[in-house]
């Protein structure tokens, strides 16, 4: 994260008038036949931020990637990418927007060196082998055969090529599935090198923590609409309908103590704990309250509800296993 | 990964890269992998030599027979051999890499950079004209340092060549493109290289095909191929019909790959 908090990016969006978006998608369509993969789908994306597009699998978030990079044409709809459309200037798009794909392997007997050096050639203004390779962690691997790389090198190697021509947009799809949590920490760590090198962002993404943890903003995906696009602090918020703050008082009380407060819509009991939910300020007035009645509150547990909850609310579904794992 | 700091954006000082250096270093790497995994190079180079020397070993092979226009049945099988090689190149070591690259998400992820995946093809294509074009003057020169007779007429036998390689090659692009995955592909290219090289005359000479089998042969595009490199050995440019039918072929297969290749 920029110093920026998530709540004055919601607030103030930076799509500043002067600087166009770097990404600019309005009400794009795209169907397979029959199948509506993506209905009238509108976003922008500012310079510097990290874009999530966040959905199940089928939501038609790669169909709108593929969109979005020039590999389909949209049926309806306008893209700009940097301001340049994807479709009549696939080649000017293809020198500023580095694309990481899911499930992108390269030939199990090239050297790691050799498939940079050869992804380096097709760029105008590309970026140092050695530099790249030693930021990603990959400069002790460029003798190394493609095949004997661990997955985490892998996919450090797929984001050193959707890199090498120092593109303004990097695109990720889904790079840290199938990471364990070390390499995916890492792979997060990276993604924020990223951005602060100035590169903007879009992130694809089924997996919650993540996009929790990386995205200045979030789009839900589902069923090829967007169902919400917001900070990721702001969803879980909208999902709750408010907040939950969870303790320990050192004796009883009147419930009417915090029922009366405006920040609180629910009292509730679980065994000796006290659940409170409501809204604003919530823990500085239910402690407050507390205090001033001698009632002291041990074990306090902030329930902020998380991206997860604000899908399931907002679409019914859950995402995958794996969104749920910690 | 903990201290990880990504390079700043450097000024554009550096040259321009070209088309050219992109293509060479695809070409470049291709011609690695082709070394590294030399399962096309044993099919395409390796066997047809040494069917070569086996057959020169063979004393009978040797000797000029009446029924092969006083040839020796081991001149006969130069060709033969030379089109066994640009058939195994054509049908495994050409679409085996395509379907392996499509299946990889290669040819997918260069669609996203500015070089074409249908370069990734090109450069394929390079590589197997030159182990094509090796694998010919091997088994000639070392045909002729083994006894068969010098080509007589080496405008024909390029053109023939070059008429060959042009039939062959659409027809392992459609390969690539029917397979679904590598494994596939080596497959689909087995089943047709067999009845191809049958018919080009590997396990019986055309010489002394029956009648039927010998028009069969004649349509057929490594039939055609044998009949015009024989012709050119033997000094003739090649009649018309067999280079007829290799150009039919080379543009109704290309039509059909360039139609129907898939890229993804």
């Amino acid at each position: 994260m920029t110093t920026a908090t998530a709540d004055t990016i919601s607030t103030a969006p930076r799509l500043d008038t002067k600087t166009r978006p770097a990404v600019e998608i309005t009400h794009l369509r795209k169907t397979y036949g029959t199948l509506v993969a993506v209905d009238d789908l509108t976003f922008s994306v500012a310079e510097g931020e990290i874009f999530g597009i966040l959905g199940p699998n089928g939501a038609g978030k790669t169909t709108t990637v593929e969109c979005a990079i020039g590999l389909r044409p949209p049926d309806e709809g306008t893209i700009r990418l940097m301001g340049l459309d994807p479709q009549t200037q696939k080649d000017e798009v293809h020198q500023v927007v580095g694309v990481q794909l899911q499930s992108g392997a390269l030939p199990p007997k090239l050297r790691v060196g050799e498939i940079l050096d050869m992804y380096r050639s097709f760029y105008r203004d590309p970026a140092d082998v050695g530099e790249l390779a030693d930021a990603l962690g990959l400069e002790a691997k460029r003798d190394d055969y493609y095949r004997s790389l661990s997955g985490g090198q892998r996919q450090r190697l797929s984001v050193a090529l959707a890199l090498i021509g120092q593109p303004k947009i990097a695109v990720l799809d889904e790079m840290t599935t199938g990471l364990d949590p070390q390499a995916r920490r890492d792979a997060w760590e990276l993604i924020e090198q990223i951005r602060d090198s100035g590169v903007t962002i879009v992130l694809v993404t089924h997996f919650m923590e993540e996009a929790e943890r990386l995205c200045n903003r979030v789009a839900l995906i589902d069923n090829g609409k967007i169902v919400a696009l917001d900070t990721p602090a702001n969803l879980a918020t909208r999902a709750r309908g408010g907040k939950t703050v969870r303790f320990l008082p050192s004796t009883t009380f009147d419930e009417r103590l915090l029922t009366e407060l405006p920040e609180v819509t629910q009292v509730e009991y679980q065994g000796q704990h006290v659940i409170v939910t409501g809204a604003g300020e919530l823990v500085n007035a239910v402690l407050l309250a507390l205090a001033a009645a001698g009632v002291t509150a041990r074990d306090v547990q902030l329930d902020s509800s998380n991206l997860e909850d604000a899908f399931v609310k907002l679409t019914g579904k859950h995402l995958s296993k794996e969104g749920r794992a910690s | 990964m903990t201290a990880i700091s990504l390079p700043k954006p450097r000024p554009r000082t550096q040259p321009r890269t070209t088309h050219r250096t992109a293509f060479g270093k695809i070409v470049l790497n291709e011609a690695r992998l082709t070394l590294r995994q030399p399962q096309g190079l044993i099919g395409g180079l390796a066997i047809p030599i040494v069917l070569l020397l086996v057959l020169n070993a063979i004393p009978a092979f040797r000797q000029p027979a009446a029924d092969l226009k006083g040839l020796t049945p081991f001149g006969i099988y130069v060709p033969i051999l030379v089109a066994f090689s640009l058939a195994m190149l054509a049908l495994f070591n050409l679409p085996v890499p395509l379907a392996s690259y499509r299946e990889l998400g290669i040819l997918r992820r260069l669609s996203t950079t500015p070089v074409p995946p249908s370069w990734l093809l090109a450069a394929q294509g390079v590589i197997n004209v030159a182990v094509a074009a090796a694998a010919t003057l091997i088994l000639i020169v070392g045909g002729i340092a083994l006894g068969a007779p010098a080509p007589k007429n080496p405008a024909g036998l390029v053109v023939t060549l070059v008429l060959t390689i042009a039939a062959l090659f659409p027809i392992g692009l459609m390969v690539a493109s029917v397979a679904r995955s590598a494994n596939t592909a080596g497959i689909i290219g087995r089943v047709v290289f067999f009845p191809l090289i049958f018919l080009a005359g590997l396990w019986w000479p055309r010489e002394l095909m029956p009648a039927g089998l010998r028009v069969l042969s004649d349509a057929s595009p490594l039939g055609a191929a044998v009949q015009a490199l024989q012709d050119s050995m033997q000094g003739q440019f090649p009649p018309a019909v067999p280079l007829l039918v290799l150009a039919a072929y080379a543009a109704a297969f290309g039509y059909l790959a360039k139609r129907f290749f898939r890229w993804e």
